[in-house]
């Protein structure tokens, strides 16, 4: 695992995206070759979205030759709702940039028969010839996707219903009216993010220390399902230091010294 | 090959995507790309997911805005071409005017006839008919019949001799003016006998029944606008002018009388002379969500400095004035859309977002066809104009074809690239 530290919120986005241009650009996608993107929504990643919408617009990357999958999905959700993950990741990333349509997917909270929207989905991650790069973000309770606490750390793509905790948080967005947040979502299991060949974990915020910390410093536990990823070949956490609070001095230091090689990491 | 791509996709199906560009939309000028097909605005969101298609042509607008394009409720003629005189060639007159209001950012509008004898209604009101617009010109929505039943003592310009009364009602509209059938706007004096029974009739036909060259006081224009009037003619001009205890028809922009959910409109003279700036300011905070902004302009518009014989007149243009030549009394309007906006917004210190939708946005809803002309709204025409910050006119766009573009104020060459189907 690395654990890169950056200073603030935006320098995380920063950081990120050009790791995610370095990826794809050191990979060269090509037509016969495409670079496949695990994505995830919410208000972490949107500075790295800005960040390679920029770099898109000035010409130092493209996305014609690149797949995407996303997380996570509302069950029930319109589409063109302000909540719902394709709502946003249509506004904020997709609609700037010159990604084929064909090539992007989003798990569909509406269809008919869910189940089978689940299975398809791991069908086309494997028929794309799994991911790459799956970034992630993780919630306060350590979820990442929607693999609540508790979720099977070997669970598959499916429907999946929703903590009390993350149904309060998500309140704000449905008028802090708690009967209208979705109760059910469908998401990747965290088996499926474990497939990915590297996994790009973001963390901002103190309110996400202790997530962090269990993440990193406790054992592997269902009840905080970010940690699963210690057992990943080639994980790296983004934080800034706000995120570290909950960190010992001894691991904030340690990787902290190892900064110029992180450096490196993103040198184009 | 770049050629041989653009055939293989059949012109309706072709999806235009303007980007790098400022939309007008909901009162906002906002970052967003403009996404046209078969003539209309779409939503790209459903075009990214459902059909999984990429834009097929991509125009780099280098940062413009774009608005609705502008739509005249009032103008009389230009060119040299005056509607309610030139009544042997009023078609290739109509198609001329419609034409040149391109390069102002007009792309709909109502011909307007003044008061004129029974013959001229009969003989023109056939050939005005609504027309789809294009390279050719703006999109006729229907005419403007301005008078004959108004008032003699609020004439102005028109001839006193032509002017009725309804003496026989609805009946007597329709002997008038003979095919009513592209009428869409009528003008008339609503303290004349009979008026609320004839305004109930047109608004019962969708009409849109404007008060004006009249000396009514505001009695009247509540009794006309709860019968179905939603409009004022060139507000302040041909009508009583304001006073405290006898405000007339332009305290109908503060009347509490006027129906639950019901605007009513004005359109006003923004030509800097036939209202003063303040009567502007005055009408704009009064009742801004009325507010339209008209040219009112007559046959001199577009035409050079000089004298010009026009009908039965010889105008002289000078200072951007048309005048009666050899004297000082003015004559009409000659001040094209883009610049009425442009004066209109210098003298109201009005936000850009207003002045454009007091153009495009207010006339169209006052002629209930907002929900196709006057925005950028999914589904709506696309019929827009790239302008700069100074609302300058770049170009002019009717159903998603370019039907005007500017030699003096053009963009850098319009950056496009095709992509081929993959179907």
């Amino acid at each position: 695992m690395r654990l890169v530290i950056l200073q603030n919120s935006a320098t995380v986005g920063e950081w990120s995206a050009k790791y995610v241009m370095k990826r794809i650009n050191d990979f060269k996608p090509r037509p016969e070759k495409y670079f496949v993107l695990g994505l995830p929504t919410g208000s972490t990643p949107l500075a790295m979205y800005k960040k390679l919408i920029e770099y898109h617009k000035a010409g130092r990357i493209s996305f014609k030759y690149v797949k995407t999958f996303n997380m996570d999905e509302y069950v029930g959700l319109p589409r063109d709702h302000p909540e719902s993950y394709h709502y946003y990741m249509w506004n904020e990333f997709f609609k700037h940039i010159d990604i084929d349509p064909e090539n992007v997917h989003i798990l569909d909270g509406n269809a008919s028969d869910l189940v089978a929207e689940c299975t398809n989905f791991e069908a086309k991650i494997k028929e794309a010839g799994g991911v790459e790069l799956f970034i992630g973000g993780i919630g306060p309770d350590g979820h990442i996707a929607f693999n609540e606490p508790g979720s099977s750390l070997t669970s598959r793509t499916r429907v999946k219903t929703l903590a009390q905790d993350t149904l309060e948080a998500n309140a704000r967005f449905f008028n802090n009216d708690i009967t209208k947040v979705l109760t059910s979502a469908l998401t990747v299991g965290v088996g499926t993010v474990m497939d990915a060949k590297e996994v790009m974990i973001l963390i901002t915020g103190a309110h996400k220390s202790f997530a962090l910390y269990k993440a990193i410093e406790e054992g592997v536990n269902h009840m905080w399902t970010v940690s699963a990823f210690q057992l990943h070949p080639a994980t790296l956490f983004i934080c800034d230091e706000d995120a570290t609070l909950e960190l010992r001095v001894k691991t904030v230091k340690y990787f902290k010294a190892l900064s110029a090689v992180h450096s490196k990491m993103i040198e184009q | 090959m770049l050629s041989q791509s653009v055939k293989l996709i059949e012109p309706s199906q072709r999806l235009i995507k303007f980007k790098n560009c400022r939309i007008l939309r909901d009162h906002r000028i906002f970052r967003e790309d403009l996404w046209v097909r078969n003539g209309k605005i779409i939503n790209p969101e459903r075009v990214f997911f459902d059909e999984k298609r990429q834009a097929h042509l991509q125009i780099d607008c280098h940062n413009a805005i774009i608005s609705p394009g502008f739509i005249d409720l009032q103008i009389n003629g230009g060119y040299g071409v005056d509607f309610s005189f030139d009544v042997n060639t009023v078609e290739s007159g109509v198609a001329k005017v419609s034409k040149g209001l391109l390069a102002h950012g007009v792309t709909s509008f109502c011909p307007t006839l003044v008061t004129s004898p029974i013959e001229t209604y009969h003989q023109v009101l056939p050939k005005i008919k609504r027309k789809a617009g294009g390279k050719h010109g703006a999109t006729i929505l229907g005419v403007h019949v301005e008078g004959p039943f108004i008032s003699i003592e609020k004439k102005g310009a028109h001839p006193e001799n032509c002017i009725r009364t309804f003496e026989n009602g609805f009946e007597t509209f329709e002997n008038v003016y003979g095919d009513i059938e592209n009428i869409s706007i009528v003008t008339l004096a609503p303290e004349k006998p009979r008026v609320p029974e004839v305004i109930t009739e047109l608004a019962r036909r969708g009409i849109v029944v404007s008060v004006g060259h009249s000396m009514a006081d505001l009695m009247h224009g509540e009794t006309a606008v709860k019968h179905g009037a939603t409009l004022i003619t060139h507000l302040f001009n041909a009508m009583m002018p304001f006073h405290h205890r006898d405000p007339g028809l332009v305290g109908l922009l503060a009347s509490n009388e006027i129906p639950e959910g019901k605007t009513v409109y004005f359109g006003i003279i923004t030509d800097g002379i036939h209202t003063h700036n303040a009567a502007l300011r005055i009408a704009y905070r009064t009742h801004p969500s009325g507010l339209i902004i008209v040219t009112d302009a007559i046959s001199a518009m577009g035409l050079e400095e000089g004298t010009h014989r026009i009908g039965q007149y010889t105008i002289e243009v000078r200072d951007h004035k048309a005048f009666i030549a050899g004297t000082n009394t003015l004559c009409g309007s000659i001040a094209p859309m883009d610049e009425c906006v442009r004066i209109f917004k210098a003298a109201t210190n009005c936000p850009l977002e207003f002045a454009l939708e007091a153009a495009s946005l207010h006339p169209a809803k006052c002629l209930e066809i907002s929900d196709r002309k006057g925005t950028l709204n999914y589904g709506a025409d696309a019929d827009f104009i790239l302008m700069d910050d100074n609302l300058v006119i770049h170009s002019t766009w009717i159903a998603g074809e370019c039907v005007f573009e500017s030699e003096s104020h053009a963009l850098p060459p319009v950056v496009s690239q095709w992509f081929e189907d993959d179907d």
